[in-house]
């Protein structure tokens, strides 16, 4: 048996470990575009941000590979899949057959399509590779003013690492307000507020319309407001895709992400996909789209490992969830947090001294999203009471008690899971 | 394996095993020196909730298939292959609180002084059995196997 994994992240080293658990034998080979190990992604903004040192960076012991008998393809970009003939063909012509293969290429940053977008010192990031690009931009062009385009997940993180450098940062968000598809407008004042302090400015219900160079270093941002902006470095952080590229061409059934059954196995037998670059059973909606978050990913990629390696195993789903840290403020976002739906509930509790924020979203007397702000102990109760659907009603006014626990809940339920 | 079960029926909420668990998880394992001098204080990994007549001692459940595991970033939270306990590095830890955001027991602590670790339950691994239970007056947490 040939097993291929294409992509080393989180749904690649999980469908290794899932394969080795059942299958010791086989050969299991891994190809990467990139050219590390494994590597824990979303560190790459602490690193940039130099609050992590290299050391930290891999996502795995040095042995993993070795230990795991893993043959290790890095650095090669496969130009076929050949699903016919049961084989990828590699840059250099190199084709390796396999009996099970599993697409594990994550996700592909958007890049801006706008006038001037292909001027240099506009980034994106998310991979190890552009943290020393960056680093070296910053470097040789004294860059001290940076323009953030996009206020997620991904444009925040690099913001604070531009902070830490002492790059002044603007950040160029189309919604209302910073994070807007995580957190509500009293979630995300208060991290907008903290960002103010760090000297950071936030330009909301805006978008870039224009990129013009002013002299070699510097370049002028045109926003649709007919607002410049001067500035160093441009980081686009508008989102991120589903890496079809691969699939493309082939067979195999795409929707927004790739398509996968429950046993994330594509509509092609013995072709798995896992992780960003596939779609997974939204357990709220309970519709199929893609949830591009680590947990998901090494959920998907393990299911997929099992199953690749005969043990069945059904994927569960999952939903969106985030824990970032801005500004030190530690903020959890789960499930449908911002819904505001004539048919849900709202409980909150904001202590606007303390800067303490949580609320939990009800509909038909089950929890389906919360957001916590600067008090996140314990929020992962919520998130197993949105995974488990439990009703609430009997302990709803306890919900978002300082004290609420496991103790709160329903007797069967508790002696259930513990 | 043998895990900590629970017996909330005989917990009498004295939070002895809190205690014991916090000095086992001290630089000195010293009572005083443990609340009076360390820095940062140590934490214990047992959260004892009590509401009217009710009272647990709850800590890290091990789960076989951990939630905290799938959704560390860094590789700090791993499986111990020898004894399936879910341990972490403490080194490797960045604070990114992932794993606090999905346990589904809400047992994952933050160390709020030393601000980046996690700290969580690793069975009192050298011992015979984890202090709490060694310590626990009533036998309302247990050292065996699951049913």
């Amino acid at each position: 048996m040939n097993y291929i994994i294409i992509g080393n992240s989180a749904s690649g080293v999980a469908a290794i470990e899932a394969i080795r658990k059942y299958d010791e034998k086989s050969q299991v080979t891994v190809i990467s575009d990139e050219s590390y190990t494994s590597y824990s992604r979303p560190l790459i903004s602490y690193l940039l941000g130099k609050k992590v040192t290299p050391k930290m960076m891999p996502y795995r012991e040095i042995n993993f590979y070795k230990d795991n008998q893993v043959k290790l393809v890095l650095n090669s970009k496969i130009t076929k899949l050949d699903l016919s003939k049961k084989e990828v063909v590699l840059m250099d012509k190199q084709k390796i057959h396999f009996n099970k293969l599993l697409i594990a290429v994550g996700g592909k940053p958007i890049n801006l399509r706008i006038p001037g977008s292909e001027l240099n010192g506009i980034f994106t990031f998310s991979k190890l590779d552009d943290v020393g690009e960056i680093e070296r931009y910053i470097k040789t062009n004294k860059v001290k003013k940076a323009v953030v385009v996009g206020g997620g997940l991904i444009g925040l993180k690099t913001t604070e690492a531009l902070i830490e450098l002492k790059i002044k940062v603007t950040i160029v968000e189309l919604a209302d307000r910073i994070l807007s598809s995580s957190l509500d407008k009293k979630a995300s004042n208060i991290i907008e507020e903290a960002l103010k302090k760090k000297d950071c400015k936030l330009i909301t219900n805006n978008s870039i319309k224009k990129i013009k160079e002013k002299n070699n270093k510097t370049k002028e941002v045109i926003l649709k407001n007919q607002k410049r902006i001067s500035t160093d470095l441009i980081i686009v952080a508008i989102g991120v895709k589903p890496n079809m590229e691969l699939v493309k061409n082939t067979p195999i059934n795409i929707n927004k992400g790739i398509l996968v059954d429950k046993f994330m196995q594509t509509n092609v037998k013995n072709v798995y996909a896992a992780g960003d670059c596939c779609e997974a059973k939204d357990l709220i909606s309970m519709k199929s789209r893609p949830i591009a978050i680590w947990p998901v990913a090494v959920q998907q990629g393990k299911i997929a490992g099992f199953n690749m390696a005969g043990v069945k195993r059904e994927y569960q789903g999952s939903f969106i969830m985030n824990s970032i840290e801005l500004c030190t403020i530690p903020i959890i976002s789960v499930g449908e947090s911002c819904s505001d739906k004539d048919d849900c509930q709202i409980l909150e509790h904001f202590d606007c001294k303390k800067t303490i924020y949580k609320k939990v979203v009800l509909k038909n007397n089950k929890i389906i999203g919360g957001i916590f702000v600067n008090n996140i102990e314990r929020a992962g109760l919520y998130t197993g009471l949105i995974r488990n659907k439990i009703d609430i009603l009997n302990f709803k006014e306890h919900l978002l008690e300082e004290e609420f626990g496991l103790i709160n809940l329903p007797k069967f339920y508790r002696k259930n899971i513990l | 394996m043998k895990k900590i079960l629970i017996e909330e029926e005989y917990c009498i909420g004295c939070r002895l095993c809190e205690i014991y668990c916090l000095v086992q998880h001290s630089k000195s394992k010293n009572i005083i020196k443990a609340y009076k001098e360390e820095y940062p204080k140590p934490v214990s990994r047992i959260i004892v909730e009590e509401k009217e007549y009710t009272s647990f001692a709850l800590q890290c459940r091990h789960c076989e298939e951990a939630p905290c595991l799938e959704a560390c970033i860094t590789g700090a939270m791993y499986l111990d292959k020898n004894t399936g306990a879910v341990l972490y590095n403490e080194d490797k830890c960045v604070g990114c609180w992932m794993c606090i955001m999905v346990c589904p027991f809400g047992i994952i602590l933050r160390n709020i002084e030393n601000k980046k670790v996690a700290s969580k339950c690793d069975l009192c691994m050298g011992e015979e059995m984890p202090v709490c239970v060694k310590n626990c007056p009533n036998e309302a947490i247990i050292w065996g196997e699951k049913e």
